[in-house]
């Protein structure tokens, strides 16, 4: 016995207060990346309550794209989840393109799936990253990051910029591929095995990171189901639905690729997850470039829609005209009620979008995943230690642009 | 989404589903509020539906419709056959529905935010709080009569009992002009304290800004003359090994 422990049991009037400690951590606390708010009651180290207050970061998203037109919701949709961009626009032009009921070419859907997939990959390699980085692995969050950086280059060839893209486009995307595209993203392919590789190396067979992360922060089956998780955090717990697979959009349909899930949904099954379907979207890529058209169109042929291309705007008057419509009054969507989902980096990310025919939204509702995987939060950490909030809050992966909107 | 869903609900509901929709491949089917949580309850609890997997609750606001202004949407999908469908009710305007959150844990959070945004509030909620607002916030919103460049007012700071707040937080939180008491510093102490702590506690008075730089002033001196005194001591001395750099 320890000399501390027998002096506390000499005194044996001594009292302690054993009642729960009541503890704010957040908005700002560099364990609630984003910013999120979480009053728990503790019992000693034990979570016994707990009350997750999302909000800090709303900023009206929903009630800012009713006074806009369509086309006006990309910048927005972009800081969604901020840390796939892409992901989100193509979610938004999906959605509205299923409202005007078209579809873009085909050169364009490979497009989006490889420039999506992209964005995913970023997505994951920061989560599991930060995760990692957070456990004290400084290394392997340098690492990934390193290589996200490569990614958001080739992202920035294309778009012209790094995270805020705003490239999508209703009926197509803002601009056709470089020459050097797929190029560059072959280059790439390499180096983001090998980082997957290194990754795997450095954490896996590390004690401390396995303590922490395996059997921490578990979901069950039901309850991801009852909350509505979607994405990693469902698939982690076993439930194999990944939007891709169950509603093929795009061209997801043609790609031969697989779903990783988990069996125990604890942290280390999420961490697992991501990084297995890093590999899984490096698959689709793969196979994207290759069936990816080199010529066509990238923009549907309906000037109704699309933007006049900017030399002629600047050389006739029909397309100054539509410009100047399309500009200042938007397009005009037909009335109607849709919701359309894809599959964003953390999960379903769902547009219910009500138009009342004119150029401007009628209610634009996101169904953002982190949101339903955040409230899911609750059931990982409840039981557990104030130290597992740490990992088990940044495997969900909860994005405050995204989930607060 | 698909048809059979709608049948097997038109099936056992008869009369009661007002309406069904197939629109853009998006099944649905309308129900009256009365019947919400009952129909909810059936979709999971189904042989053939068994909709477990909740995905999303929102709300659409119509102002100008006479019979009901709200729309309230539910969406699920089946985990066990991967089907999907929404269920849409009409609410008026004080109509409280009943809660999901007893039949899919993310009703909790989903109807919190249609409570914050829309004012709708749902009978036999455990916990029907604002979620993405604070509880000042006047209004609703997502609702279509509130203007978008309305201005909230002013929440002046929250009168939380039993808190005693402890330096270096006090009521003026913040760093003051330097963190040192040099007062105490240069009389013999070394307190790493704010000058400003010192006089809520009634121990010493603030240095003015000006009195602080001079001292600070007077230090950075004395520390350089006494570098260059050691730098003319070191130079008279033979020159230290270079292992001994660390």
């Amino acid at each position: 016995m320890e000399p501390a422990d027998e002096l506390l049991n000499d005194q044996a009037s001594l009292e302690l207060d054993a009642d729960p400690m009541r503890l704010n951590m957040g908005p700002s606390h560099p364990a609630m990346h984003g910013t999120i708010r979480m009053v728990m009651d503790l019992d000693g180290e034990n979570l016994v309550n707990l009350d997750v207050q999302p909000g800090y970061l709303h900023r009206g998203f929903e009630k800012s794209c009713e006074r806009g037109t369509w086309a006006q919701v990309f910048p927005y949709a972009d800081r969604l989840n901020y840390v796939s961009p892409m992901l989100n626009n193509v979610g938004w032009s999906l959605a509205v393109e299923k409202l005007l009921d078209i579809e873009v070419p085909e050169r364009c859907q490979y497009y989006r799936v490889v420039l999506g997939e992209l964005s995913r990959i970023a997505d994951h390699f920061t989560c599991n990253g930060a995760s990692a980085m957070e456990l004290g692995a400084f290394t392997p969050f340098l690492w990934l990051l390193k290589v996200r950086d490569w990614v958001w280059d080739i992202l920035e060839r294309e778009t012209g910029a790094r995270m805020t893209h705003s490239f999508g486009r209703i009926g197509g995307m803002a601009a056709p591929p470089t020459p050097n595209f797929k190029d560059d993203v072959r280059q790439l392919i390499p180096e983001l095995f090998k980082v997957v590789k290194e990754t795997e190396i450095m954490l896996l067979r590390n004690r401390i990171f396995l303590d922490r992360m395996q059997g921490v922060g578990v979901l069950t089956k039901e309850q991801a189901l009852s909350y509505g998780c979607t994405g990693p955090v469902a698939r982690s717990a076993g439930i194999p639905y990944d939007v891709r697979k169950d509603h093929p959009y795009l061209v997801y349909d043609r790609f031969d690729f697989d779903v990783p899930i988990g069996e125990d949904g604890d942290n280390w099954d999420r961490f697992m997850v991501r990084l297995e379907e890093i590999r899984q979207s490096i698959r689709i890529i793969e196979q994207a470039l290759e069936q990816m058209p080199d010529e066509g169109p990238v923009n549907v042929d309906d000037p109704r829609i699309v933007y006049p291309e900017k030399q002629s705007v600047y050389t006739t008057i029909e397309a100054t005209i539509a410009h100047f419509k399309l500009v200042m009054e938007g397009l005009r969507v037909p009335k109607g009620e849709v919701y359309s989902f894809t599959e964003g980096g953390n999960g379903e990310l769902g547009f219910h979008i009500v138009s009342d025919g004119s150029g401007t939204p009628y209610r634009v509702r996101v169904r953002p995943p982190c949101w339903y995987n955040l409230a899911a939060s609750r059931e990982m950490l409840l039981g557990g230690m104030i130290a597992d909030i740490i990992p088990t809050f940044g495997s969900v992966n909860m994005i405050g642009g995204e989930c607060d909107r | 989404m698909s048809q059979a869903v709608l049948d097997r609900l038109s099936a056992q509901l008869g009369e009661r589903v007002l309406e069904t929709s197939d629109a853009f491949g998006d099944y649905e089917a309308t129900v009256a509020v009365k019947d919400w949580a009952e129909v909810a309850q059936f979709l999971r609890d189904d042989e053939d539906l068994q909709m477990d997997h909740f995905i999303d609750l929102t709300a659409i606001d119509y102002p100008e419709r006479k019979s009901a202004r709200f729309d309230v949407t539910l969406m699920v999908r089946s985990s066990v056959n991967g089907q999907r469908i929404r269920i849409r009710t009409h609410v008026k305007e004080g109509e409280k529905p009943d809660t999901l959150s007893t039949i899919w844990m993310g009703a909790n959070w989903a109807e919190r935010e249609v409570f914050d945004m829309f004012g709708i509030e749902f009978k036999d909620h455990p916990d029907l709080r604002r979620i993405l607002l604070y509880e000042e916030f006047i209004g609703h919103p997502l609702r279509k009569d509130y203007p978008i460049d309305k201005a909230q007012p002013l929440v002046p700071y929250r009168e939380v009992a039993d808190i005693v707040k402890l330096p270096p937080f006090g009521i003026e939180e913040g760093q003051p002009f330097a963190r040192i008491d040099w007062e105490a510093r240069l009389g013999g102490g070394d307190h790493q304290v704010s000058p400003a702590i010192g006089v809520q506690q009634g121990q010493r008075r603030t240095l003015s800004d000006s009195e602080a730089a001079q001292q600070i002033q007077e230090r950075i001196d004395a520390r350089m003359a006494a570098e260059a005194a050691a730098a003319k001591a070191a130079q008279a001395s033979p020159a230290p090994e270079e292992g001994s750099k660390e």
